[in-house]
Formats: structure tokens, C-alpha cells, sequence
């Protein structure tokens, strides 16, 4: 058994194991070892809790968590990297369940009902609060887990009096809060029990309002609730590592958010309150004048055999087309041709933040010539051929050039200064941004129309 | 229609209007083509090559006039070849009309339509017929050729066994097409290369070639809105001519290709500068057709002055010239509207301007057409959007901070002690997980969430703390589903970093 005293410095070692954990994760070299500071720390942080002196139960915990680990383990090893959103959201949504029920429990245990006085009126604001952020971010990620497995249109529900409604509801639980925590104990249980359900409401409709392309910046922002949650949790439980954690993450979302908010030119408070998918922007969008030049897989040769700098544009049509092997074999083969190839990666491309990196490093491609949007374009004027595979509002012009566009201020990767731009694409559709692309109909570009694995592989086999 | 390609009178001209090649392209457009017997001879191309092309072979030039409605030349038509042509023919060719006011007029009196090829304007959608561009290429990379021809040694510098060897210093001046390809090709040669230019906004075009960007200390710009440099102030010109002085003492080959439209090119390097290079030094005049940019050019001609080559003419690369210039027409009659839907619009940008002499009228000088690489609309854009930002000003910044310190007041006064430690531990947490977050790298994002994910599942210990012993009462059940959530996703989630992070190598 742990006394209390050992309990804690274990907790102060979890909390600092954490904390490297994500210091650790500022380069590819010690990523892994920040994995490792992170599984150290969680096992400690467990083992301090299970046998510390006020546990109870302990067989039952560590059965229950041995089976929950292999089903964990069991999914996280089966999900293809390309549904790698799918599960991250869906493992938040965990989260927000886990606060919720012990928000609950919290409430319901005797012990904190003993307390009185200005104790007894903040924990019961902890509950109230951790539960309604828990429930928020249950049903967020659903709906996210959804929109990104395609099992939920992923085009946003916008409907009148969204906002007006959104903040009724925010009203409606903050009264609420005032009657409960007036009732005596165990009462509010059913005050409860209504928030919760608002609080689920409030998490489906924030989420449903947000479009396909946004979605980076709901997954981080989910990512920080869920942090948020298991802070509330902490202070509920007077617990300082769940405290510590909670903020961690919570602040790494938000971080993550921000950094994704700015990628598209989105401001913090549109995506906080949701709906960021709508623009009701009036200017009239500059029109484009030119025509789309298709070109054939051939050609496409012609063209990469006379280029010396080669950059790849990689978008969430990769993801989709599975393509990133083929892209690893082309990239291998230009190579071997003696080619310089890099890959620019701008921000919010695919549907996590970093998710084109992952990808591009599930297919064996070296980190080394992966570069970040901003490193990219002071080089693209000497490169000579952009390939873009499946991405299109990251490579706008109108974004820099067209005040009324709706993406007008996102940074964006200048494709159009290469040479020449070779746009690997499905059809002529417009982007998730639902906007059309001046770059397409450039002098300088080229369309290569067709499924992106399949023109990659026909371009491996042709050169 | 038909379209007839007749031999450059000009002895010196090699290049020819269509190639073989070039005649297929036509073809296609469905022109007829009619070609003069020996027209490709001096460009190395057959009669045979463009009979198997498709092309009819035509001894006499008079029949080949009559019966052609587009003439297609390389050089200016000539007041004989004005003769034959029949009125109401359209005739492309080069014509420099600023020079050849007589040749417009007489153009126009026979009410002939002529396009002069070096009269295309410069925009991007014409870019495909710029012959100026096309042929300005050829020059450049010629004129490097040429030099090093001349020059009696290495253009790259080499550590031999028997001692080194220095590199040649070559300066371009004038950093249009002709000039970019100039400093390529000295550069690839491995000579260092110095260029100057009037136009400030070419500087990362040069740098971008491999030559240093040289300039004068004076806050003036050349380009102007046509894509051509203008004439520069005389303090300007005073300090060129002063930089180009210091450099001719250093550098082995200077090409010159500055050139102003419609006028006689500008005069850069003088008499005494010649004198001051070094002997068996080389100069490539680029603009002797116009005059030359050196006081002691003699166009046409390449002889030594004071142990200085001045090469006054450069080799057109024939063959390969005739092919652009042959392509850059077709492009014209393809953007005419082919064979079918053949038809002069002077409404056109492209046509209408190049389109010298119209129905018998004189459409010269050309009106301005903007299509400079630096906007000054862009400008605008940009300091519009800027003062938004300025005006915010700390105002926001104080109000935000008083707003916090009042909430920190209202907290620390209503609060037990006991929550205020765990409010302590909160926000330091929160300014520790601010700083450290910063530090990920973009591509560590994914593994950030993962991690960060599988970290926030440490909620665990909420559902441990709260599972009773009775594990049937609500507490324990509601506490022991928190507790396998939680695990699968801490276990999931860790698990899914490490495979992530186990793919990313170098």
C-alpha cells in the first residue's frame, strides 16, 4: 500500500514525465522517446492511484483495465493511417464520456456531500462544469468521428438563429446552474441530468455547422476540451495531476487550434463558437478568365523529364486515393534520375493537423525533404514543375489576389510561380472551400485529370 | 487559305519563316502551304523535307505571291517583294516599325495588313508568339558562345597540377530575356557573372540565373509599365556610366543588350572604357542592330579594337531559330482562329496591336498596354489591409489584461485557500503546456494529438478513485465505464503514437 506522501511525488514525477513527453515532440529525432516519457508517466500516474491508501476494488479495476487496454491496442493497431482523424476524434469523444461519469460519480459520493460551506458551492461548480464540457465534447466528436468517416455529411448545417440558439442554451444551463446549487444534496441530480442533455445538443449542432475542409481546427479544438474536461475533473477531485494534465492538453489544443485558425485566416471565436464553415461574405468574387489545359499521362512525362526542381503539393485527395506508396515510388524514381524533389505541406491540408506528414512518413518518405509551406515558397519561383496531388484551396491564388474571396487572406503555398503547375485531379469540381481556383486556369498549368493513385502510378510506369 | 513562305532576299538572313516541321502545324490548322524552292536551304532544311512535310514546292516567287492570302517572312518585305504581293494579303514578319516608317507607308498604300512579329505585346497570353523573347534566347546563349569563342581562355576556373587557373569575370548588362540567358549560360560554363539592369524588380531574376546583382546608388527605377525599361535620369546615367568604367577594368567579357523600343540603342560603354580593359578582353553587342550599346561596335562586323574583340554580329542558330520563330507564328494564326474561323479582329489585345498597317492605315504607335510584373494596384491592396491591424494598437491588449487581473482579484477574494493552491497548480500548468507546445514541430502535429489524447485519459484516476468496493452500486458502475473508456484510449492512444512516430525517418 502507498501512503499519500508517496502517491504524491509519484504524481509530480507523472506530471513532469508528461510535460517532456510533449517537450519532446519538438523534433523527429526525440519524438519516440517522448512516446515513451508518456507511457512511463501514465503507468506510474495509475499504479500510484490503484494502490494508494482510499482505493477500493482493485481487482476489478485491473481486470476491467487489462481487457480495455487490448481493445484499445486492438483498434489503434487495425486503423489504416489514412482514418487516422476517424480515431483520433473518436478517442475524444472517450474523454468527454470519462468526465462525464465521474463527474457524476463525484457528485453522488457522500464523501464530497459532507462538505459545507464555500467548499461545497465550488466543487459543486467543478461537477457542473466538468460534466457540461465532458457531455460537449462526447457529442462533438461523434459527429466529428462521423463527418470524417463520411457516415454524416460533411458539408456544414447551417440554419437560422444557429448563434441566437447556440447561446440559449449556454443561457438556459447557466440559470440552471443557479437553481442547483441551491438544492439540497442529491437533489440536483435531475438538473443534471437536463444540462447533460443540452450540453450533448450544444456539442452535435457546433460541430454539424463546421464544413469538411475546417475540420483540422474542430479535431485540435475537440483535443482541448477534452483536456479542459480533464481539468475540471482535477479540481473536482482536488487531484493536481489530473489538474496538470488537463491544462497540458487543454493548452496544446488550443495551440494547435490557434495555429490552424490562422493557417486558413479563420478568427479563434468564429471556430469557438462554431460555424466557421459560412461565409456570407457579399463582395462579388473576381471572375476568372482562361481555360483549363488537360494533359495527358504522357506529356506529364515529357514535361518531369526536362525538370530539374520538382515540389509536390500533397492534399486531402492523397489521403482519399491512398496514393502516397505510388507517390513514394515516383519520388524514388525522379531520384534515381538524378531530380531534386521535395514536398511542400501547407498547414491545414488533410484533416489533422500534420496528417499529410504522417502519411507521407507512413510511405517511407524521408522527413528530410518534407518541408512546411513557408520554407517552400521563396523557392518555388526557381522550381520547375509543382505537382499538385489532390489538394486545391491551399494552392488559390484568389487567396492573395481576390479581396472577395472567402478564403481571402489564408496563407497558401504559390504554386503558380513555378514554371510550370501540374494539378493532379478528379473532376473539374470546385474545392472543400467550395470556391473555384484561378490556378487552374493559369497559363502555366496543366491538368492531369483522373483517380490521383492511379495517374501516380501510370506516371511511375511511363517514366 | 493559302500560305506562302518565300526566300529571304537579305543574304545574311538564314532563318526562314516554316520549318518542316512548322508546316505540319500548319496544315493541321488547315492552311494550305506554299513554299519558294531553296526557302529553307540556308537553315539547313531541304526542299524534300518539306515536300514529305506536306508542303507544295514553288519555282517562281511572283506565282508564289499571287496565289498566297498570308505571307509569312522573317524580314521585312522588300519595296520589290511590295511589288508582287497582292492587296488585301496579310503579311507577318519582322518590321520594326519605329524604323521603317517608309516600308509602313508603303505597306499601306498597297493596302496590305501586316502584323509585325516585334511588335507583339508583351502579356502573358501572347507570350507563345513573343519572337522577341524566343529569339532574344537564342542570342543570349549565343552570345556567351561567341565570346568564349573569342576569348583566348578558360571561362572556368580549375586547380591544375601545373598551377591555377583563374575564372573569367563576365558582366551582362541588361537583364531581359537575351540577358538571363547571357548569365545562364556563363554561369553553367562556370565564369562568375556580374549583371546590371535599370529595373530594380529583376534583381531576383539574376540572382536566380547565378550571377551577383550589380547597381548604382541611386534610388531610381527603370521599368515601366510595357515591360521595357525607360531612359534614366542624367545623375542615373552619370553614376552607371561611372560603375561600368570601374568594371570594365575587372571583368573579360561584358555583353551588352540593352535596348529601348523605337529608338537607337543607348550608348553604355564608351571609347575609353574599351581602352581600359584588359587586352584580349571581349564585348558582345547584342543591340548593334540598333546601334550598339558600345561607342565602337561596327554592326554586322567582329574586329579587334586595341587588342579589345568586338563582335558586332552573333550567329542565329538557323536551324533552331526558324523552328521557334516558325512555332511563334503558328501560334499567332492558331490564336487568328486557324483556317476555318480565319479572321482579323482589332479589337484583339494581341492582334490589334501588332496589326502595324490596317486597311491601308498606319496603326503605329501602338497604345499602351500595362503588363509590368510589379502592380502597383497590388501595393494598394496590401497597405489597405495593414491599417485595420495598426489601429488596434495596445488599446485591446491593456483592457485584456485588466479584465484578467480583476478576474484574479474576484477569485482570490471569494476563494478557500484550499482551491486557490489548485488554482495555482492550473494556471502554471497551463502557461508550461503554452510554452512547450510552441516548440512542436509542424509535422509532429498528428503525434501531438495522438499523444496528447492518450495523456488526457489520465481522467482514469477519477474513475479509480471513485470505484467502490460494492461494485454494484451506481457510483462503482458509473466509475468502473469511465475507467474502461479511459483506458482504451489511453491504450489506443499511445499505441497509435508509437506506430506514427516508429514511420517517420530520414
Amino acid at each position: 500500500m502507498m501512503t499519500q506522501g508517496i502517491q504524491t511525488v509519484s504524481y509530480i514525477a507523472s506530471s513532469i514525465l508528461f510535460i517532456l513527453s510533449l517537450g519532446s515532440l519538438s523534433n523527429q529525432e526525440s519524438a519516440k522517446r517522448g512516446n515513451i516519457f508518456g507511457i512511463i508517466g501514465m503507468i506510474i500516474a495509475i499504479f500510484a492511484t490503484v494502490f494508494g491508501e482510499s482505493t477500493e476494488g482493485h481487482t476489478i479495476l485491473l481486470i476491467m483495465m487489462a481487457i480495455a487496454s487490448i481493445i484499445g491496442i486492438g483498434i489503434a493497431k487495425k486503423v489504416e493511417m489514412t482514418s487516422m482523424p476517424q480515431l483520433v476524434a473518436i478517442l475524444h469523444s472517450f474523454v468527454g464520456l470519462a468526465a462525464v461519469l465521474v463527474g457524476f460519480g463525484s457528485y453522488m459520493d457522500e464523501k464530497n456531500q459532507l462538505i459545507g460551506g464555500a467548499a461545497h458551492t465550488i466543487h459543486l461548480i467543478e461537477v457542473y462544469l466538468g460534466i457540461f464540457i465532458g457531455a460537449l465534447t462526447f457529442t462533438g466528436s461523434i459527429v466529428a468521428w462521423g463527418k470524417l468517416q463520411g457516415t454524416i455529411k460533411s458539408n456544414p448545417l447551417i440554419f437560422p438563429f444557429r448563434h441566437t440558439l447556440n447561446i440559449l442554451m449556454v443561457v438556459v444551463s447557466i440559470w440552471m446552474m443557479l437553481g442547483y446549487l441551491n438544492s439540497p444534496p442529491s437533489a440536483g441530480i435531475n438538473t443534471l441530468i437536463y444540462m447533460t442533455l443540452i450540453s450533448s445538443v450544444l456539442g452535435i449542432l457546433l460541430v454539424m455547422a463546421i464544413g469538411g475542409a475546417d475540420m483540422p481546427v474542430v479535431v485540435s479544438m475537440l483535443n482541448s476540451y477534452s483536456g479542459w474536461a480533464a481539468a475540471s475533473a482535477g479540481f473536482m477531485l482536488s487531484n493536481d495531476l489530473l489538474i496538470v494534465t488537463g491544462a497540458l492538453v487543454g493548452s496544446s489544443g488550443a495551440i494547435l487550434s490557434y495555429i490552424m485558425c490562422k493557417a486558413m485566416n479563420r478568427s479563434f471565436f468564429s471556430v469557438i463558437f462554431g460555424g466557421i464553415g459560412n461565409t456570407s461574405s457579399s463582395i462579388q468574387s473576381a471572375a476568372i478568365t482562361g481555360e483549363l489545359k488537360p494533359v495527358t499521362i504522357e506529356e506529364t512525362c515529357d514535361l518531369l523529364k526536362e525538370a530539374r526542381k520538382i515540389v509536390i503539393v500533397p492534399g486531402y485527395g492523397m489521403a482519399t486515393a491512398k496514393a502516397q506508396h505510388a507517390i513514394c515510388e515516383f519520388v524514388k524514381k525522379m531520384k534515381d534520375q538524378g531530380k531534386e524533389v521535395t514536398f511542400a505541406i501547407h498547414p491545414v491540408a488533410g484533416r489533422l493537423p500534420g496528417h499529410m506528414n504522417v502519411l507521407l512518413a507512413e510511405a517511407n518518405i524521408s522527413y528530410d525533404i518534407v518541408h512546411e509551406m513557408d520554407e517552400v515558397n521563396p523557392h518555388l519561383p526557381e522550381t520547375d514543375i509543382v505537382l499538385v496531388i489532390g489538394a486545391n484551396d491551399i494552392v488559390n491564388p484568389s487567396a492573395l489576389e481576390d479581396a472577395g474571396s472567402p478564403i481571402y487572406g489564408m496563407p497558401v503555398i504559390e504554386a503558380w510561380k513555378a514554371k510550370t503547375v501540374i494539378v493532379s485531379k478528379r473532376s473539374t469540381g470546385a474545392g472543400y472551400a467550395g470556391i473555384e481556383n484561378p490556378l487552374f486556369f493559369k497559363e502555366n498549368t496543366r491538368m492531369l485529370y483522373g483517380d490521383a493513385k492511379k495517374s501516380v502510378d501510370a506516371l511511375v510506369h511511363a517514366i | 487559305m493559302k500560305v506562302g513562305i518565300p526566300v529571304e532576299i537579305l543574304e545574311s538572313e538564314k532563318r526562314v519563316a516554316a520549318t518542316p516541321k512548322t508546316v505540319e502545324r500548319l496544315l493541321k490548322q488547315g492552311f494550305e502551304v506554299l513554299v519558294e524552292k531553296n526557302a529553307g536551304s540556308r537553315a539547313n532544311f531541304s526542299d524534300e523535307e518539306y515536300v514529305k512535310a506536306g508542303a507544295k514546292i514553288l519555282d517562281d516567287v511572283k506565282n508564289l505571291f499571287e496565289t498566297s492570302d498570308i505571307i509569312l517572312k522573317v524580314q521585312p518585305l522588300t519595296k520589290n517583294e511590295i511589288q508582287l504581293i497582292n492587296s488585301g494579303a496579310l503579311v507577318a514578319s519582322y518590321l520594326w516599325p519605329a524604323q521603317n516608317q517608309d516600308i509602313l507607308k508603303a505597306l499601306a498604300d498597297k493596302k496590305i495588313n501586316a502584323i509585325a512579329m516585334d511588335a507583339i505585346p508583351r502579356i502573358s497570353r501572347a507570350q507563345k508568339m513573343d519572337v522577341l523573347s524566343s529569339m532574344a534566347n537564342i542570342a543570349g546563349y549565343r552570345a556567351v558562345i561567341e565570346s568564349a569563342n573569342y576569348f583566348g581562355r578558360f571561362l572556368n576556373g580549375q586547380i591544375t597540377a601545373a598551377g591555377k587557373v583563374d575564372p573569367a569575370k563576365v558582366l551582362v548588362i541588361g537583364a531581359g530575356v537575351a540577358g538571363l540567358a547571357s548569365i545562364g549560360t556563363a554561369n553553367s560554363l562556370g565564369a562568375i557573372v556580374r549583371a546590371f539592369d535599370t529595373r530594380k524588380e529583376v534583381r531576383e531574376q539574376i540572382q536566380s540565373m547565378g550571377a551577383q546583382f550589380i547597381t548604382v546608388e541611386i534610388d531610381e527605377d527603370g521599368s515601366t509599365s510595357t515591360g521595357y525599361s525607360k531612359e534614366m535620369s542624367q545623375a542615373f546615367i552619370d553614376a552607371e556610366m561611372a560603375l561600368f568604367r570601374a568594371q570594365a577594368k575587372e571583368v573579360d567579357i561584358i555583353i551588352t543588350t540593352a535596348q529601348i523600343p523605337g529608338r537607337a540603342a543607348p550608348k553604355l560603354i564608351l571609347k575609353d572604357m574599351v581602352e581600359s580593359m584588359k587586352p584580349g578582353s571581349v564585348i558582345v553587342d547584342l543591340a548593334a542592330s540598333t546601334g550598339g550599346n558600345c561607342e565602337v561596335t561596327r554592326p554586322g562586323e567582329v574586329y579587334n579594337y586595341k587588342g579589345v574583340t568586338i563582335v558586332g554580329k552573333v550567329d542565329q542558330l538557323p536551324s533552331q531559330a526558324s523552328g521557334l520563330y516558325g512555332n511563334n507564328l503558328c501560334h499567332l494564326l492558331d490564336d487568328m482562329g486557324k483556317n476555318e474561323k480565319f479572321k482579323i479582329d482589332m479589337n484583339d489585345d494581341i492582334v490589334g496591336r501588332a496589326m502595324v498597317v490596317y486597311n491601308g492605315e498606319i496603326n503605329w504607335p501602338q497604345k499602351p498596354l500595362s503588363v509590368s510584373a510589379q502592380p502597383s494596384v497590388k501595393k494598394e491592396a496590401v497597405v489597405k489591409s495593414e491599417t485595420p491591424a495598426e489601429k488596434k494598437g495596445p488599446a485591446p491588449m491593456i483592457i485584456g489584461s485588466l479584465i484578467f487581473g480583476l478576474i484574479l482579484f474576484i477569485i482570490g477574494k471569494y476563494s478557500p485557500p484550499e482551491f486557490l493552491s489548485h488554482f495555482t497548480v492550473f494556471v502554471l500548468s497551463c502557461f508550461v503546456g503554452w510554452q512547450v507546445v510552441w516548440n512542436v514541430s509542424h509535422s509532429l502535429h498528428t503525434p501531438l494529438m495522438s499523444v496528447t489524447n492518450a495523456i488526457s485519459g489520465i481522467i482514469i484516476i477519477g474513475g479509480i478513485l471513485h470505484t467502490k468496493v460494492d461494485i454494484t452500486s451506481p457510483i462503482s458502475i458509473l466509475a468502473l465505464v469511465a475507467v474502461v473508456v479511459a483506458t482504451i484510449n489511453i491504450a489506443g492512444g499511445f499505441f497509435i503514437t508509437h506506430r506514427m512516430l516508429k514511420m517517420f525517418r530520414r
